[in-house]
């Protein structure tokens, strides 16, 4: 039987544009172009990359924000107008059940965008938490685009001179080719860039006008996810899930001080504990040389011992050498220990590296 | 010298008895920039079919098999330091081993140029 796919609006530039395509979370998308992997990710680095990101699920919420906010890890009384926070929905043990963003672009409530594969399932979360008490729309007439690099803001500055003048993680409704759009300055590459919310129907059309830029090529997901990896940053359903917390995902900074200090977050409890008694398991960086290790490779200590698993892996094109994150045991989370990665049964030599490997470069004004 | 071709887009060039092996320039194209490629040892026995190495590409690891049986007699560490070679010339300086093959009427079951083209068009 054959998955019947979903197709963003873009899709058939997708085709035009020659677009390797392939099924990622129930849609038909992209996963390198012409260009190429390797290519698309040094374009990204350099100069500036488009990526089509219409799948992942966007909403606005108006309503009770405390009903809202029970069920993530941020404090929405300090989301200014015009601020977008991380934050994380948890289950009651404390397990990550999504991450996703949360912004005030203007005076219409709280705008929320969630990963594809989860969300039907957040969408539903999100509706049985605040029933009777708030409204979540889902916006599903919206496309989503992420124009991410260094020059990304010489491109808005031209086309949308006053979303340029946004820093790292402030948003605003703008007015881009006579479209009105939302925008924030934030992305999943570890670059300056920004994120573009747009009507559907307008959609094409601002694609091509990015593309049309000479800094601007298409990006697929390839390059997605090593820019991602480079840039320490999660892929939900591999690097968290359900059975991991903030504490062991090293994503302690998304629970809000306020909120850890009222503890009146889902699975608060366990979360504290594991705060005070340091959890047995940590997320952390690792290089090796050689073979890149992939998700499910062993980590070992130098006498064979499993320690830990990768959980994201890959070849790192600007790092210029395989990179990878895992889970591995307290003991041996420490910068600079040496360990083994276990690709195809030959250990391969690995060290614990700070993340990100390649360093951000927002712009924080 | 002819060159053979496999249904897993290997490519066969024959010496005597022995025959160099790599992977097309087709399959080079598909998996895109070559990060890392996995070598066997020298002296390795090999039956037609035997996973003998490994392609990495950027997104994911591919494994290579075995065209025919034989001993392993030399592998190309040029790609160690630079596995882009298989992306630049995959059917020349890319090649991945040297077989000294123990069964030639093998050869006889593999494609010519014609037939492999057919086979990825």
């Amino acid at each position: 039987m054959t998955e019947i796919l979903n197709k963003t609006p873009l899709h058939a530039l997708h085709v035009e544009l020659g677009g390797k395509m392939v099924p990622f979370a129930g849609y038909d998308m992209p996963v390198q172009y012409p260009l190429g992997i390797m290519g698309e990710h040094k374009q990204t680095r350099e100069k500036a990359g488009l990526f089509d990101v219409s799948h992942m699920g966007q909403a606005r919420y108006t309503g009770d924000e405390a009903a809202l906010e029970a069920l993530l890890t941020c404090d929405l009384a300090l989301l200014g107008a015009g601020e977008q926070k991380y934050t994380l929905l948890l289950n009651d043990q404390g397990g990550i059940r999504d991450d996703l963003m949360v912004s005030r672009p203007d005076g219409d409530g709280i705008f929320l965008v969630v990963n594809a594969a989860m969300k039907d399932q957040d969408f539903a979360h999100l509706e049985a938490g605040t029933a009777g008490k708030g409204k979540l729309v889902r916006l599903e007439d919206r496309a989503l685009l992420a124009l991410q690099g260094p020059a990304a803001k010489d491109v808005m500055a031209r086309l949308c001179p006053d979303a340029s003048k946004l820093i790292f993680m402030q948003c605003g409704a703008f007015t881009l080719d006579g479209v009105e759009v939302l925008v924030s300055r934030s992305g999943y590459t570890g670059e300056d860039g920004f994120e573009i919310s747009i009507p559907q129907a307008d959609a094409v059309r601002i694609a091509r006008l990015l593309l049309a830029q000479d800094e601007v090529e298409a990006i697929g997901l390839g390059a997605r996810d090593s820019l991602r990896l480079e840039a320490g940053l999660c892929l939900y359903g591999h690097d968290m899930d359900t059975t991991r917390t903030p504490v062991e995902a090293s994503l302690i900074w998304a629970l809000a001080k306020t909120r850890r200090e009222r503890g009146d977050f889902p699975g608060a409890a366990i979360i504290q504990q594991q705060i005070d008694a340091k959890t047995s398991q940590k997320r952390i960086g690792l290089t090796l040389s050689g073979a890149p290790a992939r998700e499910g490779a062993e980590i070992a200590t130098k006498d064979g011992k499993i320690v830990g698993v990768v959980t994201s892996g890959g070849f790192g094109p600007t790092f210029n050498g395989p990179v990878a994150m895992g889970y591995v045991e307290r003991d041996f989370m420490a910068e600079g220990t040496e360990l083994d990665l276990i690709v195809r049964g030959k250990p391969r030599a690995a060290t614990v590296t700070k993340l990100p490997f390649v360093p951000h470069n927002f712009f924080r004004g | 010298m002819t060159t053979r071709y496999t249904e897993d887009h290997e490519w066969i060039t024959v010496d005597g008895d022995v025959a160099t092996v790599g992977i097309t320039v087709h399959a080079a194209e598909q998996l895109g920039d070559v990060v890392f490629v996995e070598l066997p040892d020298t002296g390795k026995t090999l039956a037609k079919g035997d996973e003998f190495a490994v392609v990495e590409s950027v997104k994911a690891a591919s494994e290579v098999y075995a065209p025919i049986d034989g001993e392993i007699i030399a592998i190309n560490s040029v790609l160690d330091d630079a596995p882009a070679t298989v992306n630049e010339d995959a059917a020349g300086a890319g090649w991945f081993v040297k077989i000294k093959m123990s069964d030639a009427s093998q050869l006889d079951g593999l494609m010519d140029e014609a037939a492999y083209n057919a086979h990825i068009a």
